[in-house]
């Protein structure tokens, strides 16, 4: 099954990423694309812009790790992540997830998966341009609480 | 035992450089006796190192928790939660 692993400062076409995993064949039945877009305002403060500094070498392997359990759980026909660093401003693309699947349940389940994975476990951080100075963002505890439930389904289904 | 340290985001900032090449000495068995002899080698490591359990750390690449032993390690990074996505 292919997948697409792709750190990059260049924007993405999430449109023609999906289109790349339904070329020229007729058994996929379900794509979903996630885009997570750099957004102007946080907390009620202006946001000029993000950067997203990562760690190279690792943050490639952590998410190939992920993508590959992804495809040990689901029944995927393809998987794409593409995540940007340096820095963004407001509407920017930061991150796309595609997966491809037969049917809708395993290619959402996928992509909410991978998701949840990213936002907590990929070698990533985010400082943000606000009034006051450059604020590094905070690790949210539904991120963390998002991720968890995902080990927990896997152990109640061993 | 000579090992890289990679260093991000405010940890990268606090400490003032993003990598450098230590050699600890034997007693140094873990990642949590890592920090605790970086955080006594200067005020910005002490700075940066003040609060080690919110300070995560990877060995070779591989998340690891501060339990987790060194020896034999070729990189070992610390950074903070990741807000990544």
């Amino acid at each position: 099954m292919p997948a697409t692993i792709r750190l990059q400062t260049a924007d993405f076409d999430a449109a023609a990423e999906a289109a790349v995993l339904t070329r020229e064949r007729t058994d996929v039945g379900a794509v979903v694309t996630f885009t997570g877009i750099c957004r102007g305002s946080e907390a009620g403060e202006p946001v000029a812009a993000m950067t997203l500094e990562h760690y190279p070498g690792m943050a490639e392997a952590e998410i190939t790790c992920h993508v590959d359990e992804a495809q040990a759980r689901w029944p995927l026909l393809g998987v794409t992540v593409i995540h940007r660093y340096g820095r963004l401003v407001p509407g920017d693309n930061i991150v796309l997830v595609v997966t491809a699947a037969s049917h809708r349940g395993d290619a959402f389940a996928a992509a909410e998966f991978l998701m949840d994975y990213l936002k907590t476990r990929a070698p990533f951080w985010k400082q943000e341009e606000r009034p006051g100075g450059s604020v590094w963002v905070d690790a949210k505890s539904a991120d963390d609480a998002a991720a968890d439930r995902w080990a927990q389904r896997r152990q109640a289904t061993k | 035992m000579s090992v890289k340290l990679l260093y991000f985001a405010w940890v990268r900032e606090r400490v003032g450089k993003g990598e450098e090449v230590v050699d600890p000495p034997a007693g140094v068995a873990t990642v949590a006796d890592l920090m605790i002899w970086l955080a006594a080698r200067g005020e910005e490591y002490a700075f940066a190192f003040a609060n080690p359990k919110v300070i995560r750390a990877a060995v070779d690449r591989t998340h690891v928790k501060a339990s987790a032993p060194i020896a034999g390690a070729k990189e070992v990074a610390f950074f903070p939660p990741m807000t990544g996505g």
